[in-house]
C-alpha cells in the first residue's frame, strides 16, 4: 500500500486519507470537467440540430438541385441570380417593413402595461384577455384577420361607409403588407405588454416616493424614475419583437402566400416557397435566400450577444 | 388460457396470410369523402377478385401528400401510389422512382387485352420518353359554367363565338352583373383561363410548344393571347379583388345572382349545388371558339395510379393498374367521384354535366393538363403569378412577359 509511505506524518484520519488515495486524474479535473459533461447533451444536440445544419445549407446554396436528382455543383451562380431578381428585393422590402412597424409593439405594449396596472376589482380578468391574442396559436390570428379584410367580410360594412366599398386590402399590392403586419402585431402587442407588466410589479416604490419628493410627477416621473426602471423590460421587449418580425412567415403564409403576385413575400416565406412549396423544390436556390437571412439575422444576434456580454461584465 | 391461444393462433394467422400472400401498399391521399368512396369500393371489389392479395393503404392528408411522395418514393417506396400526368410526374420519372409500365399499355402485360383501345386518347399524357409511367382512372372537363336565368333575363344566348362571348360580357356588366367570377388567391384558376385562350387563340400544338419551353413569352402570338385577355380584364368583366379570393369563396357571387360565369372544372359543381343551384339555372359551355378553324382543344386534368420502381409486390401492383384501367371499374368508381372514366368503354350517370363533359371530350382535337401540369413546376409558378398580376395590372403585360421569358430560359436551359 503505497500510500502509507506518505502520509503517516499527517496523522489524520482514515477517512481523508482515503480521498487522498482518490485524487486522480478524474479528481484533479473534476470541477472543469462537470461542467462539459452537464452541456454535452446539449452540445450534441445544438451540433447536429443547428451548427451542422448552417454549414449544409450554405453548401446547398452552391448547388443545382431538386431533391430527388443527382445535385450539380454550380458554384455561387444561386447568389448571381439572387441580385437579379425582382421577388428577392420585393422579399428583402418587405422584412424592412416588418421590422420597423413591428417595433410599434413595443410602446404600445407599454402603453397598455401601464394602463393595466391598476388594482381594481377584474383587474385581473381584464389582464388576461387582453393577453390572450399572445396565447391563442398565430394560426388562428391570421384566418380570423383575413375574413376580417374579406370585402364581405366584418370591416366591409364600415369601409363602405368611408367611401372604400369593395376594397380588399389583401388584393392590394401596395398596402397587403401592411395589413399582414397588423395582424401580426395584435399578438406582438400582447407579448410586450406581459413583459412590461412583470417589469411594473418589481418597480423599487423607495426611488418613486423619492422622486416624488424631489417633485417629479406625470411624464417626468415616467421618464426619468419608471423607464430607467423597466431597462431589463425594454431590452427583452426589442428582442423578441426583433426576432419576431425577422422570422415573420407563418402570417404570410396563412393570410396570403406572398401573394398578390409575390408582393408579401418575406424572404423566410420566398425561402419555403422555392425550395419547399408545391412548384418549389429549387433546394440551392432556397438555400441562397436562406444564407441572406441567416446573414442578416447573423448581424442581430452577434450585436445583442455583445450587449450581453457588456452587461455582464458591468455586472460582474 | 384457452382465449389467450385462440388470439395468438389468430395473431400468428394474420402474419403469416399477409407475409404468405402478397401484401399490397398503397399510399394515397384521398382525404375527401368522394374520393375515399370510390377507393374504398375499388379496394373491397379488387380483394373481393383477388382473395390471396392483402391491401394496406396508407392515407395522406391531400397538401401534406405533396411534400410526403418525396420522401416515401425515395426512403420506403409502397408498391402503388396515385398521382397526376403530364410533367407532375416527369420529376418522379426522371429520378427512376417510377416503374415503366409499358406492358400494360401495349397489352403484352395485360390480362384482358382491350387497354389500348380503351384509352388510347389518353396515352400521351402518361407517355415520358416513349415510354408509359402509369395508368389514368378519372378525369374532368374544364369550361364556363354559367347562370341558366340571368342569361335568359338579359336576353343572351350561350356563346359559341368569341365575339357572342364578350357581346354576353358586356351586356351583363351593362345590367350590373359581374360577367365572370374568379378567385385567384391561389393562382391556379387564372392558369384555366390562360390556357383555354391560348388553346383557342394559336391552338393545341402551340400550347404544348409554349409549356414545353420551345416559344419565348415575348413571342408576338403569346401577346395575341393577351390581346383577347385585355377584352376582359380591361372593360373589368372579371370579380373584383380576386386575388384575395379562393377559388370557392368566388363561388358565392354566382349562387347570389351577382356573377353569371365561372371557368372552372368540372369539381365546382358540387360546390354550386351545395350553395343551392340546381340544373335549372346552373349550365355549362364549352369555350367559346376564337381563332376560326383551329381544331378544338380542351383542358381534361387526369389523376392518375402509379408502381414505384421500389416496389415490393411489382407483380399484384400490376395486377391492380390493371383491375383500375377495366370500363367496369372505372364506370362505378367516376359515379362516386362525379367524374369522367377515361376508359372510353365506361359509362356515365345521366347527369347533364357529365354528359356535357364526356361529349365535349370525346370529341376533342386533343386534351391539355392544365398549365401547372404540362409546364414544369418552376415555369407554372412564375407563369400564374404573373397571370394573376396581369388580372390585376393590365398595362404591366410587357414587363410580366418579358420576367416570364426570363424564368422560361432559365428553367429549359
Amino acid at each position: 500500500m503505497g500510500w502509507f509511505s506518505t502520509t503517516p506524518f499527517l496523522n489524520v484520519p482514515n477517512s481523508i486519507q482515503i480521498t487522498y488515495r482518490k485524487s486522480s486524474w478524474w479528481k484533479l479535473n473534476q470541477q472543469r470537467l462537470t461542467p462539459w459533461i452537464f452541456l454535452f447533451p446539449g452540445l450534441l444536440l445544438f451540433l447536429v440540430y443547428v451548427i451542422w445544419p448552417i454549414f449544409n445549407s450554405l453548401y446547398i446554396s452552391l448547388l443545382q438541385w431538386d431533391g430527388l436528382s443527382p445535385a450539380i455543383y454550380v458554384g455561387l451562380s444561386n447568389y448571381i441570380e439572387l441580385l437579379d431578381d425582382e421577388y428577392f428585393y420585393i422579399s428583402l422590402m418587405n422584412n424592412l417593413k416588418w421590422l420597423i412597424l413591428f417595433m410599434l409593439a413595443v410602446p404600445i405594449g407599454l402603453g397598455l402595461a401601464i394602463f393595466l396596472n391598476q388594482t381594481i376589482f377584474g383587474i385581473r380578468l381584464i389582464k388576461s384577455l387582453f393577453f390572450f391574442p399572445f396565447v391563442i396559436s398565430q394560426v388562428v390570428i391570421g384566418i380570423i384577420f383575413s375574413w376580417f379584410y374579406n370585402p364581405r367580410g366584418v370591416i366591409g360594412p364600415f369601409l363602405d361607409k368611408l367611401g372604400l366599398s369593395n376594397y380588399a386590402i389583401l388584393a392590394d399590392e401596395n398596402f397587403a403588407t401592411y395589413g399582414i403586419i397588423f395582424a401580426g402585431i395584435y399578438p406582438q402587442i400582447a407579448y410586450c405588454m406581459i413583459l412590461y407588466l412583470t417589469g411594473l410589479n418589481n418597480l423599487n416604490t423607495d426611488q418613486i416616493e423619492a422622486g416624488r419628493m424631489d417633485g417629479a410627477k406625470g411624464f417626468s416621473l415616467f421618464k426619468n424614475i419608471i423607464l430607467p426602471q423597466l431597462k431589463p423590460a425594454t431590452f427583452l421587449a426589442i428582442v423578441v419583437t426583433v426576432i419576431g418580425s425577422l422570422r415573420s412567415f407563418d402570417m404570410v403564409a396563412i393570410m396570403t402566400q406572398g401573394g398578390p403576385y409575390g408582393s408579401t413575400n418575406v424572404l423566410a416565406y420566398y425561402m419555403f416557397e422555392t425550395a419547399l412549396s408545391e412548384y418549389g423544390y429549387r433546394m440551392g436556390y432556397g438555400s441562397a435566400i436562406a444564407a441572406v437571412l441567416f446573414t442578416i439575422m447573423m448581424f442581430y444576434i452577434l450585436f445583442f450577444i455583445y450587449r450581453m456580454y457588456q452587461s455582464e461584465k458591468k455586472g460582474l | 388460457m384457452k382465449k389467450i391461444i385462440a388470439t395468438l393462433t389468430a395473431i400468428l394467422a394474420m402474419g403469416f396470410s399477409s407475409s404468405f400472400a402478397g401484401t399490397l401498399v398503397i399510399n394515397t391521399d384521398l382525404t375527401d369523402p368522394a374520393p375515399k368512396a370510390a377507393f374504398e369500393w375499388a379496394f373491397n371489389k379488387f380483394q373481393e377478385e383477388n382473395p390471396d392479395v392483402t391491401i394496406e393503404v396508407n392515407n395522406f392528408d391531400h397538401e401534406g401528400y405533396k411534400q410526403a411522395i418525396r420522401n416515401f418514393l425515395t426512403t420506403s417506396p409502397p408498391d402503388v401510389f396515385n398521382w397526376y400526368a403530364g410533367n407532375r410526374m416527369l420529376p418522379f420519372v426522371r429520378a427512376g422512382l417510377v416503374e415503366d409500365v409499358s406492358d400494360i399499355w401495349s397489352d403484352t402485360g395485360w390480362v384482358d387485352g382491350n387497354l389500348t383501345e380503351g384509352m388510347s386518347h389518353a396515352k400521351k399524357p402518361m407517355t415520358i420518353g416513349g415510354k408509359q409511367w402509369g395508368i389514368p382512372y378519372t378525369y374532368y372537363q374544364w369550361g364556363v359554367y354559367y347562370r341558366k336565368d340571368i342569361f335568359e333575363a338579359n336576353g343572351i344566348s350561350v356563346p359559341t363565338t368569341w365575339d357572342e362571348f364578350v357581346a354576353a360580357c358586356a351586356t351583363l356588366k351593362a345590367a350590373g352583373v359581374t360577367p365572370i367570377t374568379i378567385g385567384s388567391k391561389y393562382l391556379w384558376t387564372t392558369a384555366g383561363v390562360f390556357d383555354y385562350l391560348n388553346l383557342r387563340t394559336n391552338g393545341y400544338e402551340f400550347h404544348m410548344a409554349l409549356t414545353k419551353g420551345e416559344i419565348p413569352y415575348t413571342d408576338p402570338r403569346v401577346h395575341a393571347v393577351f390581346d383577347k385577355w385585355d377584352e376582359l380584364v380591361k372593360p373589368g368583366y372579371f370579380l373584383e379583388n380576386h386575388a384575395s379570393l379562393a377559388w370557392q369563396e368566388a363561388i358565392p357571387p354566382m349562387i347570389n345572382g351577382e356573377a353569371a360565369m365561372y371557368v372552372m372544372g368540372n369539381f365546382s359543381v358540387a360546390l354550386f349545388k351545395e350553395g343551392g343551384l340546381t340544373n335549372d339555372n346552373l349550365g355549362f359551355f364549352q369555350f367559346p371558339e376564337i381563332t376560326p378553324g383551329i381544331p378544338m382543344a380542351e383542358e381534361a386534368p387526369t389523376d392518375t395510379m402509379h408502381i414505384a420502381s421500389g416496389a415490393k409486390n411489382k407483380t399484384d401492383a400490376k395486377r391492380f393498374l390493371i383491375f383500375l384501367s377495366r370500363a367496369d371499374v372505372q364506370e362505378e368508381m367516376n359515379k362516386t367521384l362525379g367524374q369522367l372514366p377515361v376508359n372510353s368503354g365506361s359509362k356515365v350517370d345521366p347527369d347533364p354535366f357529365l354528359e356535357a363533359g364526356l361529349n365535349m371530350l370525346n370529341n376533342a382535337y386533343a386534351m391539355a393538363q392544365f398549365y401547372d401540369r404540362d409546364a414544369p413546376a418552376e415555369m407554372a409558378s412564375e407563369g400564374m403569378k404573373g397571370f394573376q398580376e396581369y388580372m390585376v395590372n393590365p398595362d404591366r403585360r410587357d414587363k410580366i412577359l418579358e420576367r416570364l421569358e426570363k424564368v422560361r430560359q432559365r428553367v429549359y436551359k
